[in-house]
């Protein structure tokens, strides 16, 4: 799995989602779900506003003197008896990771749920190098018994699957013979994990944060798979993007609890870990080795651009929970990992235009997702700055598109050549409808009127009724 | 109180209708009603393709229009929230950004003119039957205008108002969206239209015309009874 995760087209990749009525419905009523428990959440901790704003002075503060925290951090990693590699690409990361697994000579590492590290696509590499690896979060285990279905949603990444199309894995994979009941699916892999866990040499994470003042690391779950991952195996690595940290423990308590309510309604997740090193001498758990793997994979290039502020996101999918366009197409739709407004916005930048050009204008700035957003990323206002840089530095837009609203900022800055055009509208557009409305029109305007009708042009332009209406009475 | 009217081009070319109502309604309540004849659209769909330098030349322009205008009033929440954009979106010069703040300041859309400048809640509007309200998303979530038409519409006489359910969620307008993404904006419009349906009112009233124009659209092609109607046009009826 790579960020990437369809080598089809846009358009063909939408039309089979849009298709698929039983995703629709998954992700609609899982939406549902999520508002509505996000929104009483908020309401509970009040001052909700406050909170953002707290949020996201944090986040700006952070991504401000980044230096400075990432060198905090590493030099308090290695204080407690941990390792610290920067990797500046993907292929760095990935190489340094296969090559503990290499020194360790392991055969099986079990993973806790991680983005970044399906960003780098690190279960391939590892695998190449004859490891096995297991994912341990259920929707993840899901996803990868699933031949690698790719996740369709940054927090659950099986939400496109219902407990039927689960229970038809597990059943021709494992050989499952129980029902699809929740609690039975859950138990069988619980049963299968356990064996994992007690078998894997190398333990992997992701970080949800890391505090630069202690060399910390905070894993935010509900299943208790990271505990696991972390604690039994003798080697622990753990993977971060490099924006992902805060300055103490007080940040972090903030970033939280507004990660939690967002993500998922919860004023906490069930397990909350915190990780600092290596075991110590007098400590009964945790590996004897630690290795901190910290990603930039493009990010530094996005610090001090006019993106910056996507790197305020805490991964909590509020934006991808409330967007509409998102309930109609699901996560696979947009081709990445990172789906719904953040993944318009963040795989562009990450990936490029040319795999990821259509994401900024699969969205109708509605500003649901900017309004969710617990740290306050202008989302909707990044989407608008890519298809400024589309149009305008990088030149992509179609010729036809680029001369149409070329002449529309032409003829709206002049008033006599809209005048002039407003006065044909009417004209031209007559031989398209029956007088009232036009169902069947010329150019652009027929992906209108395939599916409605089109108000045809007003036989009196409404500037001529005023002047008439002006003369008429004594109006003013 | 003199009043300046940004009518939009939607409503100049396409939906004159709205522009009526909007003027005989200020009127009514007092205005002295003036339509700037250079004006002519607020630069929104180059802009929102990306187009920011052939918008600015648009905004330039409509700034220039309205500078003598005492009060700006647009029958848009959309197009009114555009205008109060200009200041930041012109903010690389300096001399156009203070024109842009000018007119940012004394721009308006209607309802929000109507309750909070003029103070009035009860235009004196009849209309017998029922209706439910769909608050466009740049309305209520960028220019913050929620209450001012909820406000107006139950004190029209005769008027039963019924909550949309659903109703934050964006209708699939977005201006070159419904074009650009028919597809996606289909599939919008329809989970719009069933909201409003699940009501059973004989009234669907809205604050801007793009998104009337998609939602009557979609509910004309598939022959359903209920009307579309502005807000401007409801609070019109005496």
């Amino acid at each position: 799995m790579s960020m990437k995760i369809s080598n089809e087209q846009f358009p063909n990749r939408l039309e089979e989602n849009i298709q698929n009525e039983f995703m629709r419905n998954a992700v609609s009523s899982a939406q549902h779900r999520f508002q509505t428990r996000r929104a009483a959440a908020a309401e509970q901790l009040g001052n909700w506003e406050e909170w953002r704003n707290h949020g996201e002075e944090i986040r700006q503060h952070v991504l401000a003197n980044l230096d400075y925290y990432l060198y905090e951090l590493s030099e308090n990693v290695v204080k407690q008896g941990g390792h610290v590699f920067f990797a500046e690409t993907a292929e760095e990361a990935n190489d340094y990771i296969v090559s503990i697994a290499k020194k360790k000579q392991a055969r099986k590492i079990v993973k806790a749920k991680s983005m970044v590290t399906e960003e780098i696509s690190l279960n391939d590499h590892l695998e190449q190098a004859g490891c096995e690896v297991i994912e341990t979060d259920l929707g993840e285990y899901i996803l990868q018994l699933d031949d690698h279905d790719p996740p369709s949603h940054i927090v659950t990444p099986a939400l496109h699957k219902n407990k039927e199309q689960i229970r038809e894995v597990f059943a021709e994979k494992n050989g499952y013979t129980q029902s699809s009941v929740p609690e039975d699916l859950a138990l069988h892999a619980r049963q299968v994990l356990r064996e994992h866990f007690l078998t894997a040499d190398i333990g992997i994470t992701g970080c949800n944060f890391a505090v630069a003042e202690t060399g910390s690391i905070c894993l935010v779950t509900n299943e208790g798979n990271a505990d696991l991952v972390s604690a039994l195996p003798k080697t622990q690595i753990s993977v971060m993007g490099m924006e992902r940290l805060v300055p103490t423990f007080e940040e972090m308590e903030v970033l939280v609890s507004l990660l939690t309510r967002s993500a998922v309604g919860q004023k906490l997740t069930s397990y909350i870990t915190v990780l600092t090193g290596a075991k110590k001498a007098l400590e009964v758990d945790g590996p004897e080795e630690f290795h901190l793997v910290i990603v930039d994979n493009g990010r530094s290039s996005i610090l001090g651009s006019e993106f910056e502020p996507i790197l305020q996101c805490i991964r909590c999918a509020a934006c991808i929970n409330v967007c509409p366009v998102y309930r109609q197409i699901g996560g696979h739709s947009y081709g990445s990992i990172y789906s719904g407004p953040i993944g318009a916005v963040l795989s562009p930048l990450l990936g490029g235009y040319d795999d990821y050009k259509e994401l900024p204008y699969a969205s109708t700035l509605c500003g649901a997702c900017t309004d969710v957003c617990p740290v306050k990323i202008p989302l909707h206002q990044l989407l608008l700055k890519h298809r400024e840089v589309i149009v305008e530095r990088e030149g992509r837009a179609p010729i036809s598109e680029a001369a149409l609203m070329n002449a529309f900022g032409f003829g709206t800055a002049s008033s006599s050549l809209y005048r002039f055009g407003s006065k044909m509208a009417s004209a031209v557009m007559k031989p398209f409808g029956n007088g009232e409305t036009i169902s069947n029109g010329p150019g652009p305007l027929k992906a209108w009127t395939d599916i409605r009708e089109f108000p045809a042009p007003n036989k009196e332009r409404f500037r001529d009724w005023f002047e008439k209406h002006k003369k008429e009475g004594d109006h003013s | 109180m003199k009043i300046s009217l940004f009518a939009t081009c939607l409503v100049d070319l396409f939906q004159s209708n709205i522009g009526k109502s909007t003027v005989e309604l200020l009127e009514r309540l007092g205005c002295s009603v003036d339509f700037p004849k250079g004006q002519t659209c607020c630069g929104q769909p180059a802009y929102n393709s990306g187009y920011v330098k052939a918008s600015r030349d648009t905004m330039k322009h409509t700034i220039r229009t309205f500078e003598n205008a005492q009060y700006v009033v647009c029958p848009s929440g959309s197009c009114a929230y555009m205008l109060k954009e200009y200041p930041h979106l012109l903010e690389d010069e300096p001399y156009w950004q203070e024109r842009a703040q000018m007119l940012a300041l004394k721009t308006y859309e209607l309802t929000q003119f109507i309750v909070d400048v003029l103070k009035i809640e009860d235009v004196g509007a009849k209309l017998e039957g029922t209706a439910t309200y769909h608050p466009s998303c740049h309305m209520t979530r960028l220019l913050q205008v929620q209450s001012a038409p909820i406000t107006l519409l139950r004190h029209v006489k005769g008027l039963e108002v019924i909550e949309l359910p659903l109703k934050e969620n964006c209708c699939g307008f977005g201006g070159t969206f419904s074009v650009k993404m028919s597809a996606i904006s289909e599939q919008m419009v329809d989970e719009k239209v069933a909201s409003i349906q699940s009501t059973g009112v004989h009234y669907l009233v809205g604050a801007d015309a793009g998104c009337l124009m998609n939602i009557g659209g979609r509910m004309k092609r598939q022959n359903l009874q209920v009307e579309t109607k502005h807000i401007a046009e409801i609070l019109n009826m005496v």
